[in-house]
């Protein structure tokens, strides 16, 4: 395929993409090339291509989502491809079906990739273990959200030219969130320096064997980073009082103009989305020069059919 | 007309009377009659050469899910297991459903027991009503009907004040109070152990501070009642400092493990295999040692198996869904040789006193001795025999066995019940 830029002596196999801790570095960038590639097709006037033509791809979506279903849905539509979309609502999951068996019976109706979100950490892999179509993790509880987590590098890589030596610091509460593992994954093995930041009572357990490093104090970090993301506060995820107030979390992780200020001139401001304004960010910030957030969702549509592309490719050549 | 079974020629090993040497067991009408070298013939002869000849093994801790969920167990399958694994006497827990909460449920499974003509079936009922952990349920009725102890096992009794009753009210009938030490507002919504391998799998963690404050907890409340308690499948390193500690203070606390939390740690659950979902949790190597090193210094009382049944579609779910529980009734006996007797962590008379003489005393039965006038339950066991584990040879009715292809040693060759053969390998 023209469109894409052949690496030397590479072949991706993988009919999965289940999470970036599993993948080498190589493979990371493999799909970073192949999503440069693709990045052009929706500059065109007619921003379709031909290669899931006749494929059928599920979402297959158990948790809420706007602008990754979209995303993929939108994805899989510009390589030719038939959406089937699938919610909780919609689906028998509410009369007692299992994961299983939704997908099997999803299966049955001649699915080629299923891009599922799920509220448990590992459903992707289980179902990958169980069904023949190809496995698209699009965020499992708060495990991995692989293709967050390769947009986001995609975008600091487009900026920065490369991963290697920077330093980035992810805010929030990390404990549940399954960006900052992808982020850290990605970002680690692309070379970055990764710093998480927030209250101890946001940080998950035995952070000491991540290859991160831990600051609960953001005033230190902002001069020191050349990239910050900083994450949502999941308000339906937050079990018990992890902080005291909204109000104190914004005092002390809060990115405001006034912190700005310190950080150095080219930082990149990132955010998965969707914002609480005024709370994690303020609204000057979040629009302010230094914001790539709504490059992050442009180019999340290219990271997301070069995935679909190679999952789609791996299983026509391995079966 | 009496009915004899002479087993000739078998090493015997009785710890409560210490004997470790090779000699001859009479069994007259249901009753040890004699131990020793045994001249006389009998109607019937077991030649157990080259055999290990034990009290019969005695597992206090096993889920049969009767009543509520035959589909998983029922008394029957698990007294077949129990057999075929060595158990002569097994305490089932009160989590059924409806759970063991009454001097009707206690009779039922008595009942069950004797119909399925297996293995003897001891129950312990719940602590407090529904399992609830708010009102005390009729555990004097309970104790008149049997049940040789009282846990909510499943859940830990989390009011302190519910739990100092419970132990007040039970000195009355001198039936031991055991404990699931699971503080549920540590333990939260975990699924495996907190820990590195939680973190990266994205799956709650339930912290070993759940277990270790519950314990720390009653043995407080022990201190303060001196009434008889056993922690059931302690699973950590800071649990066995606490265990250390309250036997140093010669305070009537008794404690359990379980073959997984010396075999398997956090790191088994990688692939989401909800084989390895148990409560409490695969924990890691250091509390494995830990563990090892309190059997090895005689802190624990007793070796279960906490069978665990489960259908394979409930397994068959994302991690987060999975039921707990493995089922490990048939292979407890080959997996404690394999983790204690191989490394020399015990020897064979060690090994046997923590599955038969030790539990025994635990729920106050008058058994895993071969002291003459006791009750005719024997284990005959090939030391030698290796045996792959193969979860379709089981006779449980549940398959969530992660030790399936493993190969152990120490084969339960005959399980003698009462005087009567109820088992022997082969059959």
């Amino acid at each position: 395929m023209a469109l894409i830029r052949k690496s030397k002596q590479f072949k991706w196999r993988r009919k999965h993409l289940l999470g970036l801790r599993e993948l080498s570095v190589e493979e990371i960038t493999y799909i970073l090339d192949t999503a440069k590639g693709f990045e052009q097709i929706s500059t065109r006037s007619v921003k379709k291509a031909p290669p899931l033509r006749g494929k059928v791809v599920v979402n297959l979506f158990f948790e809420d989502s706007t602008r990754t279903r979209n995303s993929f849905a939108l994805a899989a539509s510009r390589l030719s491809a038939d959406i089937i979309e699938f919610t909780q609502k919609a689906s028998s999951v509410s009369k007692g079906e299992t994961l299983l068996d939704t997908a099997r019976n999803l299966e049955a109706m001649g699915i080629d990739i299923v891009v599922i979100r799920h509220n448990a950490g590992g459903a992707p892999k289980f179902l990958s273990r169980n069904i023949n179509a190809c496995v698209v993790n699009a965020g499992d509880g708060f495990c991995e959200h692989p293709t967050q987590g390769l947009l986001d590098v995609y975008t600091i890589r487009k900026i920065k030219g490369t991963l290697e030596g920077l330093k980035i610091a992810i805010v929030g509460d990390i404990a549940h969130s399954r960006v900052a593992r992808s982020d850290m994954w990605a970002m680690t093995k692309l070379g970055a320096e990764v710093i998480f930041v927030g209250p101890p009572t946001l940080m998950p357990t035995q952070l000491s064997r991540l290859p991160v490093s831990v600051s609960y104090s953001l005033d230190e970090v902002i001069e020191k980073v050349d990239v910050i993301n900083m994450l949502r506060i999941q308000f339906e995820r937050l079990g018990g009082n992890p902080f005291p107030s909204i109000r104190e979390y914004s005092h002390y992780f809060g990115l405001t103009v006034e912190r700005m200020k310190r950080a150095k001139p080219d930082i990149l401001v990132m955010h998965p989305g969707p914002i609480n304004r005024g709370l994690e960010m303020e609204s000057e910030v979040a629009d302010g020069e230094r914001s790539v957030i709504l490059e992050q969702v442009t180019n999340g549509l290219a990271v997301r059919m070069a995935v679909l592309f190679l999952v789609n490719q791996a299983a026509a050549q391995g079966d | 007309m009496n009915s004899e079974l002479l087993i000739k020629n078998g090493h015997v090993i009785d710890p409560a009377n210490g004997i470790d040497k090779k000699c001859d067991v009479l069994i007259v009408d249901e009753k040890i009659a004699a131990v020793g070298e045994i001249e006389k013939s009998a109607q019937k002869v077991i030649d157990a050469a080259g055999k290990l000849v034990t009290p019969g093994l005695i597992d206090i801790h096993v889920h049969f899910r009767e009543p509520g969920d035959e589909e998983e167990e029922t008394i029957a399958s698990g007294s077949a297991a129990a057999v075929a694994a060595g158990f002569t006497s097994v305490v089932c827990m009160p989590n059924t459903n409806p759970p063991i909460e009454n001097e009707t449920d206690v009779e039922y499974v008595h009942r069950k027991a004797r119909q399925a003509r297996k293995t003897h079936v001891y129950v312990m009922g719940a602590i407090t009503k529904q399992r609830a952990g708010v009102e005390l349920a009729e555990m004097g009725f309970m104790a008149e009907a049997g049940a040789v102890g009282f846990t909510d096992d499943g859940n830990g009794v989390q009011d302190p004040s519910v739990m100092l009753r419970a132990l007040k009210y039970v000195a009355m009938f001198d039936v031991v109070t055991a404990q699931h030490c699971q503080d549920d507002s540590f333990a939260g919504n975990g699924v495996m152990n907190a820990g590195y391998y939680s973190t990266i799998l994205g799956l709650p963690g339930a912290d070993t501070l759940a277990e270790e404050a519950m314990l720390w907890r009653d043995v407080q409340l022990v201190k303060k009642t001196n009434v008889r308690y056993h922690a059931q499948h302690i699973s950590t390193a800071g649990s066995v400092e606490l265990i250390r500690a309250a036997k140093k203070d010669s305070l009537p606390i008794t404690c359990e493990v379980t073959p997984h939390h010396l075999l398997l740690t956090e790191e088994c659950c990688a692939e989401y295999d909800t084989n390895y979902k148990v409560n409490p949790p695969l924990r890691s190597a250091k509390d494995i040692e830990a563990l090892k090193q309190a059997i090895a210094e005689g802190l624990v009382d007793a070796l279960v198996s906490d069978h665990a049944p489960h259908l394979q579609s409930e397994k068959e779910l994302e991690f987060l869904a999975a039921p707990f529980g493995i089922a490990s009734l048939e292979c407890a006996l080959g997996l404690y040789v394999k983790v204690l007797l191989e490394p020399g962590i015990l020897n064979w008379p060690a090994l046997i006193r923590l599955m038969t003489e030790k539990p025994a005393k635990i729920i106050g039965v008058d058994k895993g001795t071969l002291g003459v006038g006791r009750q005719g339950d024997v284990t005959i066991i090939d030391p030698d025999a290796e045996y792959k584990i193969d979860v379709k040879k089981f006779r449980s009715k549940s398959r969530n066995c992660p030790y399936h292809g493993w190969t152990v040693k120490g084969r339960v060759e005959k399980t003698i019940v009462g005087g009567e053969i109820r088992f022997s390998a082969g059959d």
